[in-house]
């Protein structure tokens, strides 16, 4: 057995006629972190939508624990075991805080999380839980969104620029609480706009511009200058 | 005297314009969709209670215990075979298929049923009364319509916003794509409210045939009647469709009191003036 728990192979991908996606292949093992590095449009949100179904037009082929789920809807995927907590948080203004936590965790797959472990987490979210999620300042809600992530007990997450919207202090206290989040030898996709912070956090990098991966590796293999590069196109 | 009596009465058969509005209303809230034939089959419930009742010689009020069911699985059967394939960013396939099941329905149930109108009998508590006041006296069905009405607002409330199956249609509704990262199958979720809707619509159907003469060509006067029940309650509210059937019959009681004919055009009347005064009817859902 391989210990690879996400294989993504040529995946190219549409919105409608325009190409975004140019072919992507890369491996993540099981319990890595990788940063997924690149500048506005390059197509790393693109890249979530895609592997975890809400994307349909596409080719190539995505496998995770060595089962084909390319055609896959998005329903059936997070049941196999792939969350992603989406950007911009995307919480459902018409739940409570505790309901937008149950509902993540519709799928009913056993694990270490649950209400009381998530609670344990962020306590805050145990205090407001009746409150309606819109309620919540944007820290607030992000550890909403993460915690609906997590009931769902998956293999991997994603997770797409935790930071946006937020004020540098709330953005330390969500990534202080990284460790706690992943530690578990949860397998992770992080895509952060802020390049330092994505690269001490993770283990792997994938670099991507204009829907082609531009570098990849290890952080510390390679310089500042030659990912800014990377990242910029230049 | 007169008016205390007019306006209980009117009361009293809002909670019909009501049970004809509830689905209506708990439809548009989960999927958006205006079903044009919601009044059609209102009355086609009636007809299936009628052959229930034919066939089993029960009490109309009792064949809901059979009728019910099968509305409720005709609905999720409608919603999954052929609705859900019209729902998506364009308003207007929904409109002009459920504009077309009308269409089909009325045609059908004539060809079936003939044009001659029918009742269904549910025996001495169509005419039994108690008084109440010197000259105001109120009806069993009246009352027991009414209550059935209360009660199924209520559960529907209670389902809403208490139940799993609630928060899916409110997950749904606020933003089906982040639903499916939930595991929520939209085409699942709509196909369980219509359902619903369709149980309302046979209870609806059942206390229709029970007061009143029905024929197949009935449904687009209901469906007008619930209408004018949602949006003057506010879209999107349950209770507030339960009090927007309630001021509709009272408005038509008082109507009819000043000059018979005036009935169904006080209701639209005072449909008008709420639309021209509070376009988002008197109690508009507050959140997004
Ligand atoms: N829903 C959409 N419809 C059409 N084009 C889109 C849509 N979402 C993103 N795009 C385009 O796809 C490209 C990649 O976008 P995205 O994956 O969101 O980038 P990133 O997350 O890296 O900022 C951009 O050019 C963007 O304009
Ligand atoms: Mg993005």
């Amino acid at each position: 057995m391989s210990d690879i728990l996400l294989s993504v192979e040529n995946l190219e991908a549409w919105y409608g006629d325009a190409k975004v996606l140019h072919g992507l292949s890369f491996e993540l093992k099981q319990g890595e972190v990788l940063a997924l590095i690149g500048s506005n449009g390059a197509g790393k949100s693109t890249l979530f939508k895609s592997i975890c179904g809400l994307l349909q037009k596409k080719t190539g082929r995505i496998a995770f624990k060595n089962e084909v789920i390319t055609t896959l809807v998005a329903n059936a995927i997070v049941a196999k075991g792939i969350a992603l907590v989406p950007e911009g948080r995307k919480l459902f203004p018409s739940l409570s805080v505790e309901e937008n936590l149950i509902l993540g965790g519709n799928v009913g797959r056993k694990g270490p999380w649950s209400l009381q472990s998530i609670y344990n987490l962020f306590p805050i979210l145990k205090e407001k839980r009746n409150a309606p999620s819109t309620s919540l300042s944007g820290g607030q809600q992000q550890m909403v969104a993460i915690g609906r992530g997590l009931m769902s007990n998956p293999d991997l997450i994603l997770l797409d620029e935790l930071s946006l919207g937020l004020a540098p202090i709330v953005i330390k206290d969500i990534y202080d609480m990284l460790p706690k989040i992943i530690g578990n030898g949860l397998t992770a996709i992080l895509v952060e706009q802020d390049v330092t912070r994505a690269l001490a956090s993770s283990q792997q990098f994938l670099c991507i511009q204009e829907g082609r991966i531009s570098l990849e590796g290890a952080p510390h293999a390679f310089t500042k200058d030659q990912i800014s590069a990377a990242y910029f196109g230049m | 005297m007169i008016w205390v009596n007019i306006i209980i009465q009117g009361i009293l058969v809002g909670g019909l314009y009501a049970l004809f509005a509830a689905g209506l209303s708990l439809i548009f809230g989960v999927m958006r969709l205006v079903n044009i034939a919601h009044g059609d089959f209102i009355v086609a419930a009636a007809f299936l209670a009628w052959v229930v009742v034919q066939a089993t010689g029960l009490n109309p009020l009792l064949s809901l215990i059979i009728v019910v069911p099968l509305a409720m699985a005709f609905g999720y059967a409608l919603q999954k075979w052929i609705l859900n394939s019209t729902l998506g960013k364009d308003i207007l396939p929904p409109l002009l298929v459920t504009f077309g099941l009308s269409v089909i329905l009325q045609n059908g149930l004539l060809e079936v049923f003939t044009a001659d109108s029918r009742k269904l009998n549910a025996g001495v508590i169509e005419t039994a009364s108690f008084p109440v006041l010197p000259g105001v006296a109120i009806g069993y069905l009246p009352l027991l319509q009414f209550i059935v009405a209360v009660a199924v607002i209520w559960g529907l409330q209670y389902l809403f916003y208490n139940t799993a199956l609630g928060r899916a249609f409110r997950a749904t509704s606020d933003d089906s794509e982040t639903a499916l990262l939930m595991g929520l199958d939209q085409r699942k979720v709509y196909a369980w409210a219509m359902a619903l809707c369709m149980g309302v619509v046979a209870i609806a159907g059942v206390f229709l045939g029970v007061r009143s003469n029905f024929d197949p060509f009935m449904g687009p006067g209901r469906l007008i009647f619930g209408f004018e029940a949602v949006i003057i309650g506010g879209l999107g509210n349950l209770w507030g469709t339960l009090i927007g059937g309630v001021i509709l019959g009272v408005s038509q009681a008082i109507g009819a009191q000043i000059n018979p004919g005036w009935q169904v055009l006080a209701g639209h009347l005072v449909f008008l003036l709420v639309l021209a005064v509070r376009p988002k009817g008197l109690f508009p859902r507050i959140d997004g």
